[in-house]
């Protein structure tokens, strides 16, 4: 089962980068307290659902790069070639000139129009690479135009492309203090776009990897590949392949989906921390290396974690596999889908109420397509969603 | 890549430009040691087969033929621009570039912009025509002008009307030397307020400079080198004033010092567009971020380091350092107060060895001491470029839209009213074909509108926060 990841952006292809080494590391590494057999299986499952194997070469990710600026691709594709253990293929890039220009409205309504054909076709042929496609991956960033931008529109693509391919956006949730000035604009339009066509939205905020960073790891100078390291990990942790004497898992992204409120979620993974009391739809334990089947997991099906109307035994689902990942002897992954990301879709949605109050950079938008009305149907939809998750 | 055209216009926009072009030379050489001409080259360079004589062909890979800078001079006067083409960058340009005359513009705003603008205007739009063709994927025109004498002012802002007829989608920064209370050019303040109305209306971000300040900068560091109050020494070459290293060899003339400051600004301002770094900041985003209403587009700019002690292992208390001094007026290249006015937004762009935390804390410890407008609280957009400048480690270009601009403004059209009431000097400008009394009124009016808009943002400093309600949904 394959998984074709598309990388969007700077943000993106910087992690999709990280995490494609990640993967190919943890692949080719000691195999902790599971068998050769369980090893090698464990490897051609891994080849299988993010590489493609060729006859003479090394493993091709399956991926395709797109961004509206050339820089970071190179540096990817050098990056990956120069590691000598994987590479990207040497025709699934896309890049134009001059960038988004931080500007969401330019990456949706003139690069996503102008460049779909050549980009779907990339995806196209990636996809009928694989014997069974099991979904897609993006990664993208809110803040920024393309990643933003164009993702919400390649999304919208694979959707009406794929309608019945499940589709997963990693998305990064900016530093509260600033990155972009209207990451705010970006993240709202970005967030409720996807939330028409995507199956759920898998979230990293650049704030709390850098708190990661600076406490638990007790890095001095944090630079951003060390953060897109650790995402790169806690990524891999979750998508990594099971060796088949895992649990069985009824459909390859486990949480029952079936079981969902009105609105697609949003989950977030965090590692090894105790969760705050944030009322939970559902919780997806993945736990690999030493000692995973005699684990006391009674806690995580505790009915206080989860909203009233659902059985906690039914949205609760633990993964476990002895391979150990990444050199870690054990190690633990939680997705959730909680109210753990309410605050700050909240402060988000606030502050660019209140830019958008005052009219604040509205020009910048308009001007490739966006107009005010346009706004006020994405503030609606994302209030919708707030609304929810604080009525769980 | 993208590229940028430099268009300079007049005797201080060509040799600000002289300097850019020189200093510019320099970094790339620091960074490209295999003499490859590359797209970081190409941002504003051609790099043409000269064997067949100045007029060869472009070359787009390979190795570095004849590299010709993407530019366009433009004087009324020779003196410049001759010198230019006799000095050491004579091969950097080709006489197709230039547009010279011989008698100059008399200080006069409307001889520049009516007359000349005229009479070259076919000349202007081919010449530019031909250097767009010869880019690949052009961006951005940098025009480098002084706003207080005929020329620059002038035709300078006749060619920013013209960009943006000719070329639309392509980004406009100019970069404007505002002329000082004592300047001697006695018609200084009726040639800036003319041109203001020309920067309000057509250009996409103006970089306003006051030759006090730089001329304080400079002296700054003289008098540090001198009474040896630095530490250590400072590294010659490394000081942003000087050119050590780059190809003029000639004795320094006075303003050298003060053009390589505003030549360091442009350099920084697009060095993330051309040299790869963590977190890219090109020049579309420094437009999008810092440009929250169209008019509001004047940006005040501070640079640092201006010089490097001898010792390069920068602990971080030193690159906090370079974060507070960005924040000082000293390193400002405008007279304001940008600390007792009101933000509306501000862009960092680190160069050097400089990572997110690092720019984080700073940010975090910088911001309690600065006022936001409420609408953009954590208003800030950062840029990472992993190439630092030459002879330093990193360096810092701060870019804030700020309301304290308004008092140059403010300034600048009471100086003109205390003419303009008395009509002194007006028959000047009246004779010229196309001038009238209403061009007076209409740019004086322009810029009130300008300070009136400044004025509205300022009366909401300190006043309580009131969040704007929200959309109520139906449960």
């Amino acid at each position: 089962m394959s998984i074709v990841t598309v990388q969007l952006g700077q943000c993106g292809n910087q992690i999709g980068h990280e995490l494609f080494s990640a993967l190919c590391r943890d692949s080719r590494g000691t195999h902790g307290l599971c068998s050769n057999n369980e090893n090698q299986s464990y490897q051609d499952s891994c080849k299988e659902r993010f590489f493609c194997e060729e006859e003479s070469a090394v493993p091709a990710a399956r991926a395709v790069l797109v961004d509206m600026e050339p820089k970071v691709i190179s540096q990817a594709l050098s990056m990956a070639a120069s590691s000598g253990h994987w590479r990207y293929s040497s025709h699934s890039h896309f890049c134009q000139k001059q960038g988004s220009g931080n500007n969401w409205a330019n990456g949706y309504c003139v690069h996503g129009p102008r460049h779909k054909e050549a980009i779907m076709e990339l995806v196209q042929r990636e996809a009928e690479r694989c014997d069974r496609l099991g979904g897609f991956l993006t990664i993208m960033s809110m803040a920024g135009g393309t990643g933003s931008g164009l993702g919400a529109f390649v999304t919208q693509c694979l959707r009406d492309a794929f309608p019945t391919s499940f589709i997963l956006n990693h998305v990064i949730w900016p530093y509260g203090t600033g990155e972009v000035i209207v990451q705010n604009y970006n993240s709202v339009l970005t967030l409720s776009h996807l939330y028409h066509s995507s199956d759920a939205l898998l979230v990293h905020e650049n704030d709390v990897i850098h708190k990661i960073c600076a406490q638990l790891l007790n890095i001095k100078q944090i630079s951003f590949r060390d953060v897109n390291q650790v995402i790169a990990h806690q990524l891999g942790s979750v998508f990594q392949t099971f060796t088949c004497f895992s649990i069985f898992f009824p459909n390859p992204k486990g949480i029952d989906w079936q079981v969902r409120p009105p609105q697609a979620g949003s989950c977030i993974p965090c590692t090894n921390k105790a969760l705050h009391f944030n009322t939970s739809i559902a919780n997806l334990l993945i736990l690999r290396g030493k000692d995973v089947h005699s684990v006391e997991l009674g806690s995580f099906q505790d009915p206080s974690l989860y909203t009233s109307w659902l059985n906690p035994q039914d949205a609760f689902t633990a993964w476990k596999t002895p391979r150990a990942f990444n050199k870690y002897e054990k190690s633990a992954a939680l997705v959730s889908n909680s109210q753990f990301l309410l605050k700050p879709l909240d402060s988000i949605v606030g502050k660019a109420w209140n830019m958008f109050a005052s009219k604040a950079y509205l020009h910048q938008y308009t001007k490739f397509g966006i107009q005010e009305e346009d706004f006020l149907d994405c503030f609606t939809t994302l209030e919708q969603v707030i609304s929810s998750y604080t009525n769980l | 890549m993208t590229q940028s055209v430099v268009v300079q216009v007049g005797q201080c926009g060509n040799q600000v430009g002289c300097r850019f072009w020189d200093l510019a030379l320099r970094e790339h050489a620091a960074v490209n040691k295999k003499g490859i001409y590359d797209e970081a080259l190409s941002s504003f360079f051609r790099n043409v087969d000269t064997r067949s004589g100045d007029t060869g062909p472009d070359i787009y890979r390979g190795k570095i033929c004849s590299l010709k800078a993407r530019a366009l001079l433009i004087d009324m006067e020779e003196g410049v621009v001759n010198e230019i083409l006799q000095g050491p960058l004579r091969d950097v340009f080709d006489s197709k570039q230039l547009i010279t005359d011989v008698s100059g513009s008399g200080n006069n705003w409307a001889v520049g912009h009516k007359i000349y603008g005229c009479q070259y205007r076919e000349n202007i739009v081919e010449k530019l025509r031909k250097t767009a063709e010869h880019c690949d994927c052009l961006q951005c025109f940098f025009i480098i002008h002084s706003m207080g004498g005929g020329t620059g002012s002038g035709l300078g802002t006749f060619v920013l009307n013209l960009l943006e007829e000719e070329f639309p989608e392509v980004y406009r920064f100019v970069t404007s030397v505002y002329p000082s209370g004592e300047d001697d050019v006695i018609t200084s303040p009726y040639n800036s307020v003319l041109a203001m109305k020309e920067l309000n209306e057509h250009a996409d971000c103006v970089l306003p400079i006051e030759n006090e300040s730089l001329f304080e900068i400079v002296n700054k560091i003289h008098q540090m080198i001198n009474s040896g109050k630095l530490g250590s020494t400072v590294k010659q070459n490394s000081l942003v004033t000087s050119s050590a290293g780059s190809a003029k060899t000639l004795p320094e003339k006075p303003f050298d010092a003060m053009n390589n400051i505003v030549a360091n600004l442009l350099l920084n301002l697009t060095s993330s567009a051309r040299f790869e770094g963590s977190l890219n900041m090109d020049l579309n985003e420094i437009s999008m971020n810092l440009v929250p209403f169209p008019r509001l587009h004047y940006l005040v700019s501070s640079l640092t380091p201006l010089y490097t002690l001898a010792d390069v292992n920068v602990p971080s208390r030193r690159l906090d350092q370079m974060f507070s001094d960005a924040f000082s007026r000293d390193h400002q290249l405008i007279r304001a107060d940008p600390k007792h006015s009101l933000y509306l937004a501000c862009a960092l762009l680190v160069r050097g060895n400089v990572q997110v935390s690092d720019l984080r804390r700073n940010i975090e410890r910088l911001k309690p001491s600065l006022h936001f407008v409420s609408w953009n609280q954590e208003g800030w957009k950062t840029g990472l470029c992993s190439v630092p400048p030459v002879g330093h480690s990193h360096s810092l270009l701060a870019l804030a839209n700020n309301t304290c601009v308004k008092p140059t403004f403010i300034e600048l059209k009471d100086r003109f009213m205390k003419l303009y009431k008395k009509k002194a000097h007006l028959h000047h400008y009246l004779q010229i074909d196309g001038m009238e009394q209403s061009c007076f009124s209409e740019a004086v009016s322009s810029l009130s509108d300008l300070i009136e808009e400044y004025n509205e943002l300022d009366a909401t400093k300190g006043g309580p926060r009131i969040d704007a309600s929200r959309l109520k949904i139906a449960v």
